[in-house]
């Protein structure tokens, strides 16, 4: 083979520096320029998946197809609200809206006093985006699904999903919930965003009677008194089954949808476009 | 290197797919081999993207190999190596989304695969451009040969089918074969890993057995 001698290169402490720099120079500029010339690509990736997860809520949402079958007035209206009022805020664009970027600008987003972020945020948007499925015209019109996003830390990165109520108020229950983005462990963890455990949440009450969030996992059995608002856990993935409780937890509460779940149910929410 | 009727370029191509395969007989890089060799399609993306940045690399450092400094000449070849796995993983991301999904971490991990680190530093460091390119397109073809036999072996016998197209019809499709979960967990692909190993090993003699590991 060709150069059978090792190079060897003058070592001196300038001569190190200067190679150093060049590569170094070469490589950032490389993958800036990669990643700032694919950027709008992935973002439309992603934004692609998210409508494609929307639908997916939309599609296991239980009679769904019937109320869009019986030709009644059904509307679907995504609307952008403050999270801390809980009205809309017809500033934001629902379109594209982007809550990951929006969680990681300061100026967008607000920090989660420690004593509500059982869901290990840290910070979160100051606006959602949601979708409110209702039924009926006019007086007689009724909320009969809200699709909120919410995400959570999971044992390898955040986890996003959408969870769809049915009905408002204290009587609220679980119509679906769909895990459209986690890294858990494949095999173990990743159990989260399958069917089967997914399915465990239909119809679990979010709230007790006094308004308080109470839907969660339970990871040593479910107790009898909890039965109607706690799922039980994948065996194996105590983190991640865990996490999914927290951040469903998190979202319910005051310091997520509650304030604008509450103005849902008493009848004046943020208005329709 | 062996004396032989074929030119050193030759050997430095063929080489890696059968005899010194880095898989098989150096038993390097079996970690990405054993995640994403559940089908074919992902075994054979994994094998393109473990190609292109082991090319990549071997020329980048082949043309730096009188310049690298011995005491940072290992940063710099992974700064090369990693420049190499970013670009990848950004085009994975914005041209097969779905792809890059599926493959997760792995594609990030080719950094820390020791095929590429291992071919910069006892190849493309002592070798002109044009060999030590050949010899990664080499090892990158022996690498992406095993993860998709292996891929094969374990799509269809864990899901019934081939590059996605149906082959044997499960049970929950109304035919008759029954899947092998196995097959689909992770430990299946050291079983098969080893019999492919033990296959090449004794089909292909090895000159000095172990002298390449």
């Amino acid at each position: 083979m060709a150069d059978p001698s090792l190079p060897t290169p003058v070592e001196t402490t300038g001569r190190t520096l200067r190679v150093a720099v060049l590569v170094a120079l070469v490589c950032a500029t490389l993958v800036s320029t990669v990643a700032v010339a694919l950027r709008p690509l992935q973002q439309e990736n992603r934004r692609r998946e998210r409508l494609s997860s929307l639908k997916g809520v939309l599609d296991a949402l239980p009679g769904m197809e019937e109320l869009l079958l019986a030709g009644r007035d059904t509307e679907v209206v995504s609307m952008a609200i403050d999270l801390e009022t809980g009205a809309a805020d017809p500033s934001v664009d629902a379109a594209t809206f982007d809550a990951a970027a929006a969680a990681k600008d300061p100026a967008r987003s607000v920090a989660i006093p420690p004593a509500f972020d059982v869901a290990d945020l840290e910070r979160r948007a100051r606006h959602a985006v949601v979708h409110v499925v209702r039924e009926g015209r006019g007086a007689a019109a009724r909320v009969a699904y809200v699709i909120l996003p919410v995400e959570g830390v999971g044992y390898g990165g955040p986890i996003r999903a959408y969870v769809a109520l049915a009905g408002t108020g204290p009587g609220a229950t679980v119509a679906a919930l769909h895990v459209y983005e986690q890294q858990e462990t494949a095999g173990l963890g990743s159990k989260i965003a399958e069917g089967p455990f997914l399915a465990r949440f239909r119809g679990k009450r979010a709230f007790d009677d006094a308004g308080a969030p109470r839907l969660g996992v339970a990871l040593e059995g479910v107790d009898p008194a909890d039965a109607p608002y706690t799922v039980d856990g994948i065996t194996g993935a105590t983190v991640s089954s865990e996490a999914v409780g927290k951040l469903l937890r998190y979202w319910l509460s005051d310091h997520g949808y509650g304030p604008f779940l509450r103005a849902l149910a008493g009848g004046d929410a943020g208005g329709r476009r | 290197m062996k004396p032989g009727t074929s030119s050193p370029h030759r050997d430095a191509l063929v080489d890696p797919l059968l005899r010194r395969n880095p898989v098989v007989v150096s038993i390097l890089g079996i970690c990405p081999a054993l995640a994403v060799s559940t089908r074919v399609s992902t075994a054979l993306v994994m094998g393109l993207a473990l190609t292109f940045t082991l090319c990549g690399s071997a020329v980048a450092i082949s043309l730096l190999r009188r310049h690298l400094p011995r005491s940072v000449r290992l940063i710099v070849m992974i700064t090369v190596v990693a420049t190499l796995v970013i670009v990848v993983d950004q085009v994975l991301a914005a041209y097969a989304f779905a792809m890059s999904k599926q493959l997760s971490v792995f594609v990030g991990l080719i950094v820390t695969n020791c095929i590429v680190l291992g071919r910069a530093e006892a190849f493309s460091s002592r070798n002109p451009p044009w060999p030590s390119f050949l010899d990664a397109v080499g090892n990158g073809a022996g690498f992406l040969l095993v993860l998709v036999v292996v891929g094969a072996v374990r799509e269809v016998l864990g899901a019934g089918t081939l590059l996605g197209v149906t082959v044997l019809r499960t049970v929950a499709d109304g035919g008759g074969f029954v899947p092998l979960a196995l097959m689909a967990r992770p430990v299946s692909a050291f079983f098969l890993l080893a019999l492919v190993a033990w296959g090449v090993r004794a089909l292909v003699r090895q000159p000095g057995e172990d002298a390449s590991s």
